[in-house]
């Protein structure tokens, strides 16, 4: 699955539409997690903040218009994994990366990448919903805004496209100018998904993007993450395994490892597979462990 | 304590030594409450009293006489444009520069050495006495060129440049940090992030802060001291020659041992008084104005 080495400001554009230059895609319809094309490739991934070694040696590859889940006790370095797929742990001060992080082929931490492009390609949802203080429409209109578009009919059209990919459009088409911060914790967080969908990017990133919210707005939200899918790469850290068996093709399950003569503790990837297998026929005890509700 | 059927459970609060507690600390807060309140009302109700009659608009604008004459003759026109000229001049200065240090602390500087310093001195001067101030100016820009208004909006614009910096900073610490990830993760540069998300949302804050600044340089006496001196007739020049202002005169009036001088002080810290007021009122409207979003 080698790809071979590109110039990094092409390669960072989102090949959708460049022809396959591997194996054609199977057109017979497959199981939802058919392999698609690689879309990271993470070898032997550290990552530090300061000295604190958070993840240690963590390699696996996520796979085109599939959702893949991070799950594990906290402090596991899941959500620090995430942050390091779209650069925006570079925003920690003393934060860093060792290994090898490929983005289609493209070193995500190579020289002369600009996190700037990395983040319009690879958008993020987080935890907590955070709307800018700015009216509904601005929220969303942020994004192509500070990508140069200023047309207001085309800004007006990526507005609706979004809202309604967010499955949002219905209760706010009549309070646009309405401010973002009025809504409810689903509908603000669905408002942060229609403003990273609104760029278009390739691949979003959500952190525990459902943690602050009840059963039916996560229901929502996961509806529209499988309606999103066949457009989208998605990455989910969660805390929730039922909602990890719901949506995602693929789980990664990660752990923490004590050192017990250093004192030390460090978040490594146990296992990863597809989701039934790790839930259903764990290879590692300490996923069953965990799966199985006996300890976490 | 089970309760019994039939019988009520006894819900009020014991009698004791919480209850005393409790009196004796509401009395304290009240009695704190009043005596503050007290100088602040006795100095309103002095300077009404003793102001109000020598308001008129031939006081607001008509030439400052010798201290000899009766209160009813002459104004205070000149200190009115003087304080213009200078308060305004000095926030042009002070006000940009103020806020754009404080993003420089905030959003770039980090914990660096150079952010670090820059705290520190904003630190250091707002606990330089104004009238060092004014020696200052005295010394570095009114000994080798001339006292004006300039000078001391120069002076002024010192007392205020740290006041806004903490203020401004203070308002930017208050974005809360996932706004900007949220910023962030749209590809936004650092420009970006700081001009459309961390400015919009702390600017209530920040013009206010920097409103109150105003007030507090619109009533300092001592750095003008040396820097603008007084005089009788408007100087519409606040480049060239010297300048009055409005506690510069109430200062040399007040001093003075005539009675319509005295009384034209009165007069003037009214005017004081009043303007200030205007100031924060102001604050308050551009406050709530600019946080409408954020409610």
């Amino acid at each position: 699955m080698e790809q071979p080495e590109q110039d990094i400001a092409t390669s960072l554009q989102p090949p959708k539409t460049a022809a396959e230059p591997q194996a054609p895609p199977v057109p017979e319809p497959q199981e939802s997690w058919g392999e698609g094309r690689d879309v990271f490739n993470a070898e032997k991934v550290s990552c530090y903040y300061g000295a604190f070694r958070a993840v240690t040696d963590v390699s696996l590859t996520i796979y085109e218009n599939e959702i893949t889940a991070f799950i594990g006790p906290s402090g596991c370095g899941k959500t620090t994994v995430l942050r390091t797929l779209n650069r925006m742990n570079d925003l920690v001060p003393g934060a860093h990366v060792e290994g090898d992080v490929r983005y289609r082929g493209a070193s995500l931490y190579g020289k002369g990448v600009s996190p700037i492009a990395v983040r319009r390609n690879i958008g993020m949802v987080f935890q907590k919903p955070n709307p800018f203080p700015k009216s509904i429409y601005d929220n969303v209109a942020y994004g192509p805004r500070i990508n140069g578009e200023h047309k207001k009919s085309k800004l007006d059209e990526i507005v609706e496209r979004s809202l309604r990919q967010a499955a949002l459009w219905d209760e706010v088409k009549d309070r646009l100018k309405a401010s973002g911060l009025g809504l409810s914790g689903g509908q603000a967080q669905r408002l942060c998904i229609a403003r990273t969908l609104a760029v278009e990017p390739d691949v979003v990133l959500m952190d525990e993007p459902c943690s602050a919210l009840d059963p039916i707005a996560t229901s929502a939200i996961e509806d529209l993450m499988r309606d999103i899918k066949a457009r989208y790469t998605i990455v989910i850290v969660t805390h929730n395994m039922q909602q990890a068996t719901r949506v995602s093709d693929r789980t990664a399950f990660f752990s923490v490892l004590r050192n017990e003569e250093s004192d030390t503790r460090t978040g490594v990837l146990v296992e990863y597979g597809r989701t039934q297998q790790i839930f259903e026929d764990p290879k590692d005890s300490r996923t069953e462990a965990y799966v199985t509700g006996q300890v976490g | 304590m089970a309760v019994m059927t039939g019988q009520q459970p006894n819900l009020r609060e014991p009698a004791g030594w919480r209850r005393t507690k409790n009196r004796i600390a509401t009395v304290l807060m009240v009695v704190s409450f009043v005596l503050v309140v007290i100088p602040l009302v006795f100095v309103l109700i002095t300077v009404v009293a003793r102001g109000i009659s020598i308001i008129s608009w031939q006081f607001l604008t008509a030439d400052i006489p010798p201290q000899v004459v009766p209160a009813d003759v002459g104004g205070i026109g000149p200190a009115i444009v003087g304080t213009i000229e200078i308060v305004a001049l000095a926030t042009i200065m002070a006000v940009p520069l103020g806020i754009l240090g404080a993003i420089y602390l905030n959003e770039y500087g980090g914990r660096g050495v150079l952010a670090r310093l820059i705290g520190f001195m904003a630190d250091v001067m707002t606990g330089v006495p104004s009238i060092v101030m004014g020696l200052f100016i005295f010394s570095i820009w009114v000994l080798h060129f001339q006292f004006s208004g300039f000078a001391g909006a120069l002076a002024l614009g010192c007392l205020m440049l740290p006041v806004v910096i903490r203020s401004t900073d203070e308002m930017l610490k208050l974005v809360p940090n996932p706004l900007r990830e949220g910023s962030y993760a749209l590809g936004a540069t650092k420009a970006r992030v700081t001009m459309t998300v961390v400015l919009p949302a702390a600017i209530g804050g920040i013009v206010s802060g920097a409103l109150l600044a105003v007030a507090r340089a619109a009533g300092e006496t001592a750095p003008l001291l040396f820097t603008i001196l007084t005089v009788t007739t408007v100087n519409r020049n606040p480049f060239s020659g010297p300048n009055t202002s409005i506690p510069s005169q109430i200062f040399a009036n007040a001093t003075s041992p005539y009675v319509g001088a005295q009384d034209r002080a009165w007069g003037a810290s009214l005017t004081l008084v009043v303007i200030a007021f205007l100031f924060m009122i102001a604050a308050r409207i551009v406050t709530a104005r600019f946080t409408r979003y954020s409610r």
